[in-house]
């Protein structure tokens, strides 16, 4: 008689391990920006073209897994947490790789350079923002613990004063832009007012890398709620 | 040779060949999560399966056996034609070993028990009579299927529940694991040691009153906890590089323990319930054929549980390794933990169900069990596509067992009946 079983099916694949992987690789892609400001700020446009390559490359592999973790969560499979939920934290950890592609586009695109005396300030907030990237990531890294404990308890707490600190790096993160802003609009008048137009995106499209850390800390938040 | 004879040398080979198919195909299932949560290798779950299946055959095996030799036909209907019961038991019994072989053969979804009862239903209704067939004990029989699952899956939720509140809630969780795991250690044992000392052993001649039973299930499971408080002391307390990013990966390491003895208790119950469905029948045939009489209260002879129990072990040696392998390795993502909650639940049910006599699926128990621990928001991801998978293994192998079970009968009829 063969292996004539089915009993293994009602295993499906659990979600909460590519989940990591891919909170992973768009996290390498949000800590790709703080090189890619040193790179535009010494005005080396070849390494800041191949910082952007890599950045869409691991993008794409950020898509890829978000894909495969899609077609793995048919709706006949009864998971720990809601799906839907599950699915939203997935687009908000997209949507920080998209986010990094974005600015590395747009700096190569237009060469953007900050005016000298913005570069430190900018540096800062983009680093606070790379923070509360790793801090929402060190969150998503508990997941596999969080389904070991059944969402709750000590591991539960644990996990919320992670996104209580992360809310506090957010809001660092938030102070350094009105800062950064406020620098610029000092001098906007001394520059080419296109140039300002998208130097001041480009403060905010860093700064919503640290308001999507905190989005994913949210969800996780709402996964422990239930 | 005369007819009794080669009656007796059939039902002994088809009785064999069933308990050998039970031991290379559904002995795999019973084992699936204790491999499967890579407590035990799959070497060592041959090991623990030959062990406690044997036992659980030989020594809680005779209620079930009972239920499918006398409990399912209205044996007085054939009181003046043994030999039509012989036939139909052989038949049933050949049935239902053909329908196990081909279906596992295509990968249906397929279950010993209800092949066999199907198989023993349709003999009765077109050989004997539709009033042939106790059909108050058959509708008891049949939603004990139903039941046995759901009851599988309260007990595991409840189980694991526990775990969480006493253990995982915890920041202390690897001390609270090394301090609880005895304690689920001695649950196990004690199930098991329960439904063998009250209903078991008749036949090996210790027939033990309630009390006793009580005591030396108390004095057994503490000899068993005090053997695992032992092996959960060894367990290692330091970390290892394969368990970085995991910080549950050493409390899981004491649930392994644990695993193994769940693992064990699984073992008994299935060769405790599903022995029958291959003995059942013999037994049967050799009480027929022994006392010349259809109705017999007798108990089953200890040789026919031994016969079944050798079946399974052997079924287990030759086939049953590779299917294990195959069935618990594409199981990735059940921890020790999680896997000892569905197991324990699932072997207990199983077990009082041959203490009840009541002869059930093993396989779907264990798969109601596991659901339990997922609506614990236990398990990573379930596919509730294997609940569809069980109601279609209910509609096919039922009718499939009956219909084979018809037409061996009367190839039997038209050559063996015909020297009666």
């Amino acid at each position: 008689m063969p292996p004539g079983s089915y009993f293994q099916t009602i295993f499906g694949r659990s979600p909460f391990k590519p989940l990591q992987r891919h909170m992973e690789t768009c996290h390498r892609c949000a800590t790709l920006v703080a090189p890619l400001l040193d790179q535009a700020a010494s005005g080396d446009w070849d390494a800041v073209a191949e910082t952007q390559r890599q950045i869409h490359i691991l993008a794409a592999e950020a898509d890829d897994i978000k894909r495969e973790i899609r077609t793995h969560l048919p709706s006949g499979f009864f998971l720990p947490v809601s799906r839907p939920d599950l699915l939203e934290l997935l687009v908000r950890q997209d949507d920080l790789a998209k986010k990094a592609k974005d600015i590395a586009g747009l700096m190569l695109g237009r060469h953007i350079q900050f005016p000298e005396p913005l570069v430190a300030g900018v540096r800062e907030m983009a680093d606070a923002c790379i923070h509360a990237c790793g801090q929402a990531l060190a969150v998503v890294n508990e997941l596999d613990e969080l389904l070991e404990t059944g969402f709750g308890g000590a591991e539960a707490d644990r996990v919320r004063d992670m996104i209580q600190s992360l809310d506090a790096t957010e809001h660092l993160a938030d102070q350094l832009e009105v800062r950064t802003r406020a620098a610029l609009f000092q001098i906007e008048a001394s520059l080419p007012p296109v140039n300002v137009i998208f130097l001041y995106r480009l403060i905010d499209w860093i700064e919503q890398l640290a308001d999507i850390a905190q989005h994913i800390g949210h969800r996780l938040e709402v996964l422990l709620a239930k | 040779m005369d007819f009794v004879t080669i009656a007796m040398l059939l039902a002994i080979v088809f009785g064999l060949y069933m308990a050998w198919g039970i031991g290379a195909n559904d002995v795999a299932n019973a084992m699936a999560t204790s491999v499967g949560s890579r407590s035990v290798t799959v070497g060592q779950a041959i090991v623990i399966a030959a062990i406690f299946e044997f036992l659980g055959a030989f020594l809680a095996g005779g209620e079930v056996t009972s239920t499918i030799r006398s409990g399912i036909i209205d044996a007085e209907v054939l009181s003046n034609q043994p030999n039509l019961l012989i036939l139909g038991m052989l038949a049933s019994l050949l049935a239902a070993a053909v329908w196990l072989t081909v279906a596992s053969q295509f990968g249906w979804p397929v279950s010993t028990t209800h092949s066999i009862v199907g198989a023993i239903v349709g003999f009765a209704v077109v050989g004997v009579g539709v009033d042939s067939v106790h059909w108050d004990q058959l509708g008891t029989i049949v939603s004990s299927w139903v039941i046995s699952p759901v009851l599988a899956g309260i007990v595991s939720y409840v189980l694991f529940v526990s775990v969480q509140r006493l253990i995982f809630e915890h920041a202390d969780a690897e001390a609270r694991a090394r301090k609880y795991v005895p304690f689920y250690i001695f649950l196990t044992a004690a199930v098991i040691g329960l439904v063998t000392f009250l209903k078991g052993l008749k036949h090996v001649g210790l027939d033990l009153s309630t009390t006793h039973a009580v005591l030396y299930t108390i004095a057994f499971a503490t000899i068993v906890m005090i053997v695992g408080r032992f092996a959960v002391a060894r367990v290692p307390r330091d970390r290892r590089p394969e368990d970085a990013g995991f910080g549950f990966a050493r409390v899981e390491r004491v649930f392994g323990v644990l695993m193994i003895v769940t693992a064990c208790a699984m073992a008994f119950a299935h060769g405790s319930n599903d022995v029958a469905n291959a003995i059942g029948p013999v037994a049967a045939v050799v009480s027929v054929v022994s006392t010349g009489e259809v109705m017999s209260k007798a108990p089953v002879p200890s040789w026919v549980l031994l016969l079944g129990a050798v079946g399974i072990v052997v079924g287990l040696a030759t086939f049953g390794r590779r299917v294990m392998a195959t069935v618990g390795t594409q199981i990735t993502e059940l921890t020790a933990s999680r896997g000892f909650a569905a197991t324990l639940a699932a072997a207990a049910t199983v077990v009082i169900a041959s203490a009840t006599g009541l002869p059930i699926s093993t396989t779907h128990t264990l798969v109601g069990a596991v659901l339990g621990v997922g609506l614990a928001r236990g398990i990573g991801a379930l596919n509730l596509g294997v609940i569809r998978t069980i109601f279609m293994s209910w509609v096919i192998t039922l009718p499939a067992g009956a219909a084979l079970a018809v037409v061996f009968y009367f190839i039997l009829l038209n050559t063996l009946g015909t020297i009666a």
